[in-house]
């Protein structure tokens, strides 16, 4: 892979997206019934690839501990149970979330470019960008200036994330679409195709904040479009469908989606992420009731 | 770039069977011919068997009606008209198809899971397609029976009296829906039969109506081949008579009902050109294709069986459906996860299989893709022929099957003329991001159903039905209706 | 009265109406009429197939242009009809006349014409509406269906009337934006032809109605079998010929309408299920979506 100049597509010329035929897509997917061993791996699969995520004003460092401890050790009853993918945290939580999940090969992601409306002066989403990294995060969770690409000022756009990729060094950077207040499915696939552009190592579908986060014909049209960036620069991008995704079932058909639509070089938490902060215990419910036969209760699973 | 990158699906993660549970299912070793409310043997007491196209097991033994029997079945029918059905009050008749509508949602899953062991279609499309809207198409069609002054306004509709259907083994139930809900609504009565490789729900059906208090011989249900037809149209006491099948029976159909001033109603074959024009919402494109061809094995005779894709996106879409297709998974009708499943019969494999060894001797190239078909029963992977022209016969002939054959265009105006170049004209598609060319292209169409960035979609309140060889008249929706009634002078035959 | 006339009378010709114009048959054949006002004989052409076979080319070729115009435009294409036969109503009450129709029925009949053209070029703009529909599919979807012209219509047009019958079976196919191919009525063919000059003036394209005279016996056979014709209306055609016809259409799947023993005078005779008999439904869907 060549680390060519960052060129801005014409986002004219981004393929359109039919909403309704979408949407028919993803009932396919939602459709497909997965039993018994495929299920298993399913859902394991599914654990390895969460970003387990607090971001709230009341974080504290005490409940970031207690979510690297949960991180660590998702249900000791279980053999065999991967971690999950990263701790996803504020800034201001970086170093204790570092500190916390020590040497366990889980990953520090932090939000920033004032996450979550990024209304903020590029200077300060840049200073946001390097404490984060300094203070021990492998990845960046920005956030696009959505009212620039709305507004057609996809230069800004584009720009920013030119340079906050630059501010991450070594870490990966994922970029949220905010996809809830961009108003089609035709300005996600051009912001998609944007964001790659620019240098985006995933793309991230929300914050959480606004709803709907994350939904499956949104992250559809993100997958087809980092098909379309991977079939034509060969650079293959992540994604980090985020917010919304609180059941297992619901997880197993984005992995569905996933499986089929841009295959097995993606079915790996390296490309791909779920954005979530309750769907790991409800993962975990489900491979109990897989492996007793019997449904379970919430009072079970340790919960932080 | 020095190489091309290209997605890998293999090996992916694979789903393990997810088979479709049948103990809910009751079925009986044999059925009679369902006359005057009652199942009946056949007159000569000959049966034939119907198979599981998956298993090539025999479900169920059937009686196979002659002449004598469709006698009885007609003469059931005239009296249930005579004494009952037309002398009921039109809100009282819909009541009863009402019910109906509303016996087959109840017993949905049964009849999805009969639907697919008999004709070999997969799970998810019975249970998600032809049953639903077999129910919804009732449903529709009761609300009319005592409306039908407002249908058509000023003419006073009628009834016509005792009509004759026949119906092919594509969608077995959907089709007996779309023949009887109709014809029951506006007042008529029925003799129906059913395609000899999938009479069972049609069956199930017929036990359906008496549970719902039917009036014995408003619905009668004949079993057979093509003679069994060929007795029906023949005889000299319908009032009406519809098929859906293939051209060349519809053509003997006419000719048979020529000058006997009995009306009817045909749908028959087509082979339906899908066009994506460069503009085009590419992914949704490939889907609409995929559905088109691969929806129900391609025994559709709306499939859209030729792809016209314009030169200047050819080869991505080309690219991206090669990689879709390749997903698609071939196998067991009663497994959920089903795309494609097993093709009617045996007969119609070997058709189909005939049709690619022609393509491929006409010097076109053939590609199949998905997963690997079982090695029992009959199936045929999706099947795309490239490098073929207007001139082959794979362009010109309904394959009826998964068989999708691909050509290129330059301009607009070529793929409208390459589109309607063909005698049939039952459906087309047209993919564009441009308002003011979908219109067009769909105004320019010479097909009955168009869809615009869709394929393949159905409806109750939706009219259905061909131009030139693919048939004439509607069924569905407000022009379905008048297929059933007397409208006066010049409106109905 | 003088036994020596000012002048001599000029005869018309009676020739056929195709793609705009009026040639003789290339067979060169004819059949003489003997008028009954004793103003002598006419020859009145005797139609081929090879006649009907140029009229269907012409009518075919005139089956994009005239389906596109709009609904407007022929309404007032067919309204001008109506006014150069009011124009003409003397001459065409004498023809018929000439035919045996009697005086006042002959006035009566025209004045009919007449107004059967009116009532269907108000049609023009409105029997889409009347046949279409909205559907309210459960999808997504924006849906409709409209009627559609079949294409090209062959008409053997009714004996009786001979102007009326001819207006009352060809027009609202037209109007519908079908072209035709007519086969006049063989007793009372000549008004028929007149009725080209009066189409010919009155901005109708060529070749979207062409008049033929001629023995249906010769030439039925030929419309219903000819694999570029859409339609037939078949008009007072023998059960035996009727039947033959409907078999033959079955090849290419013509849409056959039989109209026998219809009283073209009375108000009944038309409507637009007279329209919809040569048209087609199309539907169509669209997704619904941001």
């Amino acid at each position: 892979m060549s680390a060519a100049e960052p060129r801005q597509p014409d986002l004219a010329r981004v393929t359109p997206v039919d909403t309704v035929g979408v949407e028919e897509r993803v009932a396919r997917f939602r459709s497909r019934s997965i039993k018994t061993a495929s299920k298993v791996a399913g859902l394991k699969l599914a654990l390895s690839m969460i970003d387990l995520t607090t971001l709230e004003g009341a974080d504290t460092p005490g409940k970031v501990r207690q979510l690297c401890a949960k991180a660590q050790h998702l249900h000791e009853r279980m053999p065999d149970l991967p971690t999950v993918a990263a701790v996803c945290v504020y800034p201001t939580m970086v170093s204790v979330a570092r500190d916390a999940l020590g040497d366990s090969g889980i990953e520090v992601a932090s939000v920033a470019t004032a996450f979550p409306s990024g209304q903020a002066p590029l200077s300060v989403k840049l200073d946001d960008t390097r404490m984060a990294v300094e203070a021990g995060a492998a990845e960046i969770d920005m956030v696009i200036a959505r009212g620039a690409f709305l507004a057609g000022d996809y230069d800004t756009v584009f720009d920013e994330i030119v340079a906050v990729k630059t501010a991450c060094g070594d870490a990966h950077l994922k970029v949220i679409l905010e996809t809830g207040e961009l108003g089609s499915l035709d300005r996600v696939r051009q912001a998609s195709m944007l964001a790659m552009a620019a240098g985006a190592d995933f793309i991230k579908t929300s914050t959480g904040k606004i709803k709907p986060a994350a939904t499956m014909p949104v992250t559809l049209t993100m997958l087809h479009a980092i098909r379309d960036h991977f079939l034509e620069t060969g650079v293959q991008v992540g994604m980090k469908p985020a917010g919304g995704i609180s059941v297992a079932k619901m997880a197993l058909h984005y992995l569905v989606m996933l499986n089929e639509t841009l295959g097995a070089k993606w079915m790996t938490p390296r490309w791909f992420r779920f954005g979530a902060s309750s769907l790991a215990n409800d993962v975990l419910m489900q491979l109990e009731k897989q492996a007793t036969g019997r449904y379970q209760s919430p009072d079970y699973f340790s919960k932080d | 770039m020095a190489t091309k990158s290209t997605l890998a699906f293999e090996p992916g993660w694979q789903y393990d069977p997810a088979p479709e549970s049948t103990d809910h299912v009751s079925l009986r070793d044999s059925y009679g011919l369902f006359i005057d409310g009652e199942f009946t043997p056949a007159a000569s007491g000959k049966t034939f068997e119907t198979i599981n196209p998956a298993t090539q097991a025999p479900i169920a033994s059937i009686a196979q009606a002659g002449s004598e029997d469709v006698d009885r079945a007609v003469a059931a029918a005239r009296k249930a008209y005579d004494t009952v059905w037309s002398k009921m009050k039109p809100a009282e008749r819909g009541k009863y198809v009402f019910r109906i509508a509303r016996a087959i949602a109840e017993r949905a899953r049964e009849f999805a899971v009969v639907e697919s062991m008999d004709g070999g279609k997969p799970i998810r499309e019975s249970r998600d397609i032809d049953i639903p809207l077999a129910s919804a198409h009732f449903f529709y069609y009761a609300g009319w029976a005592d409306k039908l002054n407002y249908a058509f306004p000023g003419v006073n509709p009628k009834s016509l009296g005792v009509a004759g259907q026949v119906i092919p083994w594509n969608f077995p139930l959907l089709m007996a829906a779309w023949k009887l809900a109709p014809a029951l609504a506006a007042g008529n009565t029925v003799v129906l039969k059913p395609a000899e490789t999938t009479p069972l729900t049609a069956l199930k059906l017929a036990e359906l109506v008496a549970d719902v208090g039917l009036p014995p011989g408003v619905v009668n249900i004949v079993t057979g081949a093509g003679d069994t037809g060929a007795a029906l149209v023949r005889h000299p006491d319908l009032d009406k008579f519809a098929f859906t099948g293939s051209t060349a029976v519809g053509r003997d159909i006419m000719r048979t009902l020529a000058g006997t001033g009995t009306p009817y109603t045909l749908e028959l074959g087509g082979k339906a050109a899908n066009i994506v024009l460069e503009d085009a919402a590419l992914d949704q494109a490939v889907e609409g294709i995929v559905n088109g061809i691969f929806f129900n094995q391609g025994h559709v005779c709306c499939a859209g069986s030729r792809l016209l894709v314009s030169e200047a996106i050819a080869e991505p879409l080309l690219d991206r459906l090669r990689t879709r297709i390749d997903t698609l998974i071939v196998g067991d009708p009663l497994d959920k996860n089903t795309d494609v499943g097993a093709i009617n019969s045996e007969a119609q494999l070997a058709r189909i299989n005939e049709y690619i060894d022609i393509g491929r001797a006409e010097g076109a190239e053939i590609w199949q893709g998905g997963s690997d078909a079982p090695q029992s029963g009959y199936y045929c992977r999706p099947t795309l022929i490239t490098g073929v022209a207007q001139s082959n016969r794979v362009v010109q002939e309904e394959i009826f099957g998964p068989v999708l054959t691909v050509q290129t265009f330059r301009t607009f105006d070529e793929a409208r003329e390459k589109a309607n170049n063909t005698p049939y004209g039952l459906s087309g598609g047209v993919w564009t991001d441009k308002g003011s060319r979908i219109f067009k292209m769909t105004g320019a169409l010479r097909a009955g159903v168009v869809w615009a960035n869709t394929f393949n979609k159905f409806d109750p309140t939706s009219p259905f039905g061909g131009y030139k060889e693919s048939g004439m008249g509607r069924e569905g929706g407000l022009h379905g209706l008048g297929a059933y009634l007397d409208l006066g002078m010049g409106a109905g035959a | 009265m003088s036994g020596e006339r000012a002048r001599l009378d000029v005869a018309k010709t009676y020739k056929l109406y195709i793609g705009g114009k009026f040639p003789r048959t290339e067979s060169g054949r004819y059949e003489s009429f003997e008028r009954s006002d004793g103003a002598g004989a006419v020859n009145v052409c005797r139609a081929s197939r090879k006649d009907f076979r140029n009229a269907v080319v012409a009518a075919r070729g005139a089956v994009a242009g005239w389906s596109a115009a709009s609904a407007y435009l022929r309404g007032q294409i067919i309204y001008r009809i109506a006014e150069m036969l009011e124009g003409r109503a003397a001459q065409f009450a004498a023809e018929l006349h000439a035919e045996g129709v009697a005086e006042a029925a002959a006035m009566a009949q025209v004045e009919a014409s007449v107004d059967r053209l009116i009532y269907y070029a108000g049609w023009s703009d409105k029997y889409t509406q009347v046949l279409s529909s909205v559907n309210p599919v459960a999808s997504a979807h924006f849906n409709f269906s409209l009627p559609e012209p079949t294409g090209v219509v062959a008409a053997v047009l009714p004996q009786q009337p001979g102007l009326l019958g001819l207006v009352s079976v060809v027009v609202p196919a037209i109007v519908g934006g079908n072209t035709v191919v007519a086969l006049a009525s063989e007793s009372h063919p000549l008004s028929a032809v007149s009725f080209a000059e009066v189409l010919h003036a009155s901005d109708v394209p060529g070749g979207v109605i062409n008049l033929l005279t001629g023995q249906r016996d010769e030439l039925l056979s030929h419309m219903a079998g000819h694999m570029d014709v859409n339609a037939l209306a078949l008009c007072d055609v023998t059960a035996d010929a009727g039947n033959a016809a409907e078999k033959a259409a079955a090849e290419n799947f013509k849409r056959v309408r039989r109209f026998d023993n219809v009283d073209w005078s009375a108000d009944a005779s038309a409507s637009p299920w007279h329209i919809e008999a040569f048209q087609e439904i199309k539907t169509t869907w669209h997704p619904v979506a941001n």
